[in-house]
């Protein structure tokens, strides 16, 4: 039982003065995947099936290996931005929190791992 | 927090069937929420029939006609039954409007009525909105000035007062908001389509002097950014307005004073 006021109960803790960073980020991140997603996946499709020295010749070229450097760290930025927004609409409470660092980690780490493939192709050639 | 399922004391029962009026030949099936707290029961969907060559052409009418023939304590809001004080919204055929300008003839079959969707129930049709007020009343639907009070009025030229058409129109009958899916799962904390698109309408007043303060108040990831363009509230509103275009405008406001 509670005889907080309901306009107490609707302010709350007050605005974060937060959120538009997170909402316009995701939209420069989204037009940006637009771009890099064929650049990417073009020369990803050409060398599919190639020999590995074709295809490690292919990433060493710097224009390749800086695109797919750009869409893996883009795309998972964009990734961590959307399960955010997913899990603050549906998971409240501490759950909500945990997934939410979860996610962050897990992205965080996703994207690290691709950055290191992409550039050990690039630097062993 | 999302809810799949109804709590086991809102899962609705069959209900009463009330007869075919008597003499009548033409009638038209009414299927209506019915929950009342005195008798401790789960609610419940009563049919009735209603003789459409004595009653009006609207879905209030059919109500009304109901409350008069058949079920004297069948219970719901109405007063203006035009449009304008918003009273009688409820979810009609599976859509929330307001029962005094929606004709039954819009509905195809059986005229299913359960009230507004995901608000606290007072009895039959009657939905508590005291949050959805509260929620109006702290988003300040007022002018806020610093400048003193002119002599006569506060001026505003013809191309400014045209910003408001399509604002200033809101009833408050809570259609939109209770259509929202993020209202749904999150009403506690995000304002709905309703209180956003009354906050639009004074930031964009020319002659309003705090609408820094009324953008400090609403960036928030929930009071504002829980839309997500869905526009439910666009495709509802019995006013035929534009609430999801509002909230977009107000986080275009918000961008423009960050970069």
């Amino acid at each position: 039982m509670s005889y907080q006021t309901d306009r107490a109960r609707v302010t709350g803790l007050g605005s974060a003065k937060q959120g538009t960073g997170h909402f316009w980020e995701q939209r420069i991140s989204a037009i940006a995947l637009m771009i890099l997603a064929p650049l990417f996946l073009f020369p990803l499709a050409y060398n599919l099936g190639d020999t590995f020295e074709n295809v490690r010749a292919a990433y060493a070229h710097p224009v390749n290996a800086i695109i797919a450097v750009a869409f893996i760290i883009t795309a998972f930025l964009h990734l961590n931005q959307g399960l955010q927004v997913v899990f603050e609409d549906y998971v409240h409470g501490r759950w909500g929190t945990v997934l939410i660092i979860s996610a962050r980690l897990f992205c965080s780490l996703c994207a690290l791992t691709g950055v290191f493939a992409i550039l050990k192709i690039a630097f062993s050639a | 927090m999302v809810e799949l399922t109804l709590p086991k004391n809102s899962r609705i029962r069959v209900g009463k069937s009330w007869p075919k009026p008597e003499g009548a030949t033409n009638t038209r099936k009414f299927l209506i929420y019915r929950w009342s707290a005195e008798d401790g029961e789960n609610p419940s969907v009563d049919t009735y029939f209603v003789d459409l060559d004595d009653c009006g052409p609207m879905v209030l009418d059919a109500l009304i006609w109901i409350k008069t023939n058949i079920d004297p304590t069948l219970s719901f809001r109405r007063s203006c039954r035009e449009g304008i004080c918003g009273s009688c919204a409820m979810n009609i055929g599976g859509q929330n409007h307001l029962a005094c300008i929606f004709g039954m003839d819009e509905v195809k079959g059986d005229v299913k009525i359960y009230p507004l969707p995901h608000l606290p129930v007072v009895r039959d049709l009657v939905p508590d909105l005291t949050h959805f007020y509260a929620q109006h009343a702290s988003i300040m639907p007022w002018l806020e000035t610093q400048t003193n009070q002119p002599t006569k009025e506060w001026r505003q030229s013809i191309e400014d007062r045209k910003k408001l058409d399509g604002l200033y129109e809101c009833v408050m009958c809570a259609s939109c908001s209770t259509s929202c899916p993020s209202y749904w799962w999150n009403s506690d904390r995000y304002l709905g389509p309703a209180a956003l698109l009354h906050a639009y309408r004074w930031i964009i007043d020319s002659r309003d002097e705090a609408t820094g303060e009324r953008l400090d108040d609403l960036e928030d990831p929930f009071k504002l950014y829980r839309c997500h363009t869905i526009m439910n509230c666009t495709q509802t509103c019995p006013k035929g307005l534009n609430p999801a275009r509002a909230i977009a405008e107000i986080k275009k406001k918000m961008v423009a004073r960050t970069i």
